[in-house]
């Protein structure tokens, strides 16, 4: 027997006769939020990551402002021109996102265009996501509701951190050491 | 899964025993784990829907395991459909075997690895080594563990044992290339190894991997971590493994919304954790090949009682309310699942023919703690109980019994140690004030038991 029989065949076995269980649902979904923004924002600063709240007029500014005379990765579909190649030596990256989680300071990526792929997104050392308000949602059942599992998926949560010396908190390892969030109303 | 795990012959009581008399570990185990799970506390307080989430989570893993095959069927279609491969292992030696002979296709002799229990449990490191693969362990504390050549003693900080000068030491003594004025800041430890494994990262043609869980659904790997070298692990190789428990699975893409909220919260303590990669088949032009281990689950599921202990989804936090585990450190339990979770999985992966494993379910005091913060409800006092029962005699038994008592019972000589250990490394944490903080934190241990380990261990003695 193969082992995939076999395996399946231990597995029948095993539960034959066990009663099947109802899932029940009762936790929160499909909330509408009252101020997701204000929310988003003070949890994502929670992590220590740099946030900015600005009037969709004013994020060609603001980008400016971040971007600064640094090599930054410019992904396709980012309405920007210009831009750094190569991803071992650019000082940062620029992306939109998926959708945002306000409950948990989440951005997810789903690397389609405008957000780079996943290298892109990881080596550099500098990470600079805009977010549009209405990508904002309450919580993790409305944010999977929105995303599709064929893409691949990063959900970032803060910078890269590490507690695995003395439990001390520290930022960066692999991952940017920065992130800064700029969010479009 | 192998019981050679810490090379000692020895039982629990033994083994912790051991464990118990070095200082350093306890103040760090117990700093660790009174910091996560005040942090935990936290967060879980903050979702008013905890109790709904744990009762979904724990269904969502029953209805699973209750139709194990339909899944696993239903995932290896989907995985297969999104480009990628599926093989299946029947045990470690299959699995080891599958994975040493993909690695070898690619001609490659170096692959990097994310941290995986599933391939802590299998021992695929030394199998690798046996054909002349090296595997370098990516995440900082298994990085440690690796540079100092011992073994992990917590699912979540593996290197809790060691301080920052020990791992000065283990860096300055392993590490090419590491700077010489090296300092035991831990930014700068941090620094070091983001510098030693970047370049490996880039050139590195083989990742290995496990995973969190597996949606049966689409066919998508979900991957949880913090510093990024999963991100790097899991996008940047040409081919990437994935060697992953048969239990991990989940029905639908819906169930994540139950899990990814469970696990960070009751893991780190964090809202979410940084970094959370999730991918369907090959991805961006990757190579990508699942294995799926049973390795003695289908043994585990065949119990009534302790198939519970497959819901796991190895957050730690039984490990951070246990009393026993913070006195007796990850490395008692012999294997990689040690406290409270390991007590119950080991010796039913493993079997209780030796005395090591046949220790394990004596290893607690049955106070329940660990019930009442795991967010997937496994009963892990229940399955205790009925392990002690189907355990083999004598010996382990006495052994066990004696060893709860001198564990728990000692708090002035623990005290002292705590005092001893804070003195002599400057470790004191700022939120703890002075000598008599250890002894009234020792006291602030969950309540003992409505049913002690001695009294258990008299009913049954006479019964
Ligand atoms: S038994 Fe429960 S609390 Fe312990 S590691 Fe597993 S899921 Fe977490």
């Amino acid at each position: 027997m193969s082992a995939r029989e076999e395996i399946l065949a231990r597995v029948r076995k095993a539960v034959a006769g066990a009663e099947d269980v109802e899932i029940p649902r009762h936790y929160r979904t499909n909330r509408q939020g009252e101020d997701l923004v204000g929310l988003f924002a003070e949890r994502v600063d929670d992590y220590r990551a740099i946030v900015h709240v600005v009037p969709a007029a004013e994020v060609p500014g603001k980008l400016d402002a971040c971007l600064g005379e640094r090599r930054m990765i410019i992904p396709d579909g980012f309405d920007r021109a210009g831009g750094w190649d190569d991803v071992n030596t650019a000082d940062g990256v620029v992306t939109g996102c998926a959708v945002a989680i306000a409950e948990t300071g989440t951005i997810v990526l789903d690397h389609g265009p405008g957000q780079g792929t996943r290298a892109q997104t990881l080596v550099p050392d500098y990470h600079l996501c805009v977010v549009r308000a209405d990508q904002i949602v309450a919580g993790v059942p409305e944010a999977l509701a929105r995303l599709d599992p064929a893409r691949p998926l990063t959900w970032i949560s803060g910078p890269s951190a590490t507690s695995d010396i003395e439990l001390n908190r520290v930022e960066g390892v692999h991952g940017p050491r920065t992130l800064e969030v700029i969010i479009s109303t | 899964m192998s019981a050679t795990f810490l090379g000692m012959p020895g039982s629990f009581p033994k083994n912790s025993r051991k464990a118990v008399q070095n200082s350093q570990l306890r103040f760090n185990l117990r700093k660790a784990t009174h910091t996560i799970r005040g942090k935990r506390a936290g967060v879980v307080g903050e979702l008013p829907d905890w109790q709904e989430l744990r009762a979904a989570g724990k269904a969502i893993k029953d209805h699973t395991l209750r139709n194990l095959d339909r899944y696993l069927l239903q995932l290896e279609e989907a995985v297969t459909r999104a480009g990628g491969t599926v093989h299946w292992a029947r045990d470690a030696a299959e699995a080891n075997r599958i994975v040493t002979d993909l690695v070898k296709a690619t001609g490659e002799t170096e692959v990097v690895k994310v941290k995986s229990m599933a391939t802590q449990e299998i021992e695929l490191n030394q199998a690798l080594a046996a054909h002349g693969i090296t595997a370098y362990e990516t995440d900082l504390a298994e990085l440690i563990v690796q540079l100092g050549d011992d073994f992990p003693s917590h699912i979540l900080v593996p290197a809790i044992h060691r301080n920052r000068s020990e791992i000065r030491e283990i860096f300055l003594d392993k590490m090419p290339h590491v700077p010489p004025g090296l300092t035991d800041d831990p930014p700068a430890l941090a620094e070091a190894a983001r510098l030693h494994l970047r370049e490996r990262f880039l050139r590195s043609k083989v990742a290995i991997s496990g995973a969190n869980f597996m949606v049966a659904e689409t066919g998508t790997l979900v991957v949880l971590e913090s510093e990024g070298n999963g991100r790097m692990c899991l996008s940047l190789p040409e081919t990437l493994i994935s060697v992953v428990g048969i239990e991990k699975l989940l029905p639908s893409w819906r169930d994540l919304e139950v899990f990814l909220q469970l696990l960070p919260r009751s893991s780190t303590g964090e809202r979410m954790n940084p970094y959370t990669s999730m991918w369907t088949g090959a991805v961006e032009g990757q190579d990508f090949h699942l294995v799926l281990l049973d390795n003695g689950r289908t043994d585990v599921l065949a119990d009534e009682v302790g198939r519970q202990a497959l819901r796991c989804i190895r957050c730690s936090a039984c490990l951070n309310v246990c009393p026993v585990y913070e006195r007796a450190g990850g490395h008692a339990y012999g294997s990689v699942y040690p406290g409270p979770i390991g007590a119950i999985l080991t010796p039913q992966l493993r079997g209780m023919s030796s005395e090591l494993d046949a220790s394990l379910p004596f290893a607690s005091s049955l106070c329940g703690a660990c019930y009442d913060v795991c967010p997937v409800a496994i009963d892990i006092p229940e399955v205790l109980v009925d392990l002690r029962a189907k355990a083999p005699h004598a010996a382990a038994e006495k052994a066990g019994m004696k060893v709860a008592g001198w564990i728990l019972n000692d708090h002035e000589r623990l005290a002292k140690a705590q005092r001893a250990a804070t003195r002599a490394r400057k470790l004191v944490p700022k939120r703890l004030p002075g000598p008599l903080s250890a002894w009234t934190d020792t006291r602030d241990l969950p309540e003992i038991p409505e049913e002690s380990f001695r009294d258990w261990w008299e009913r049954n003695e006479r019964a």
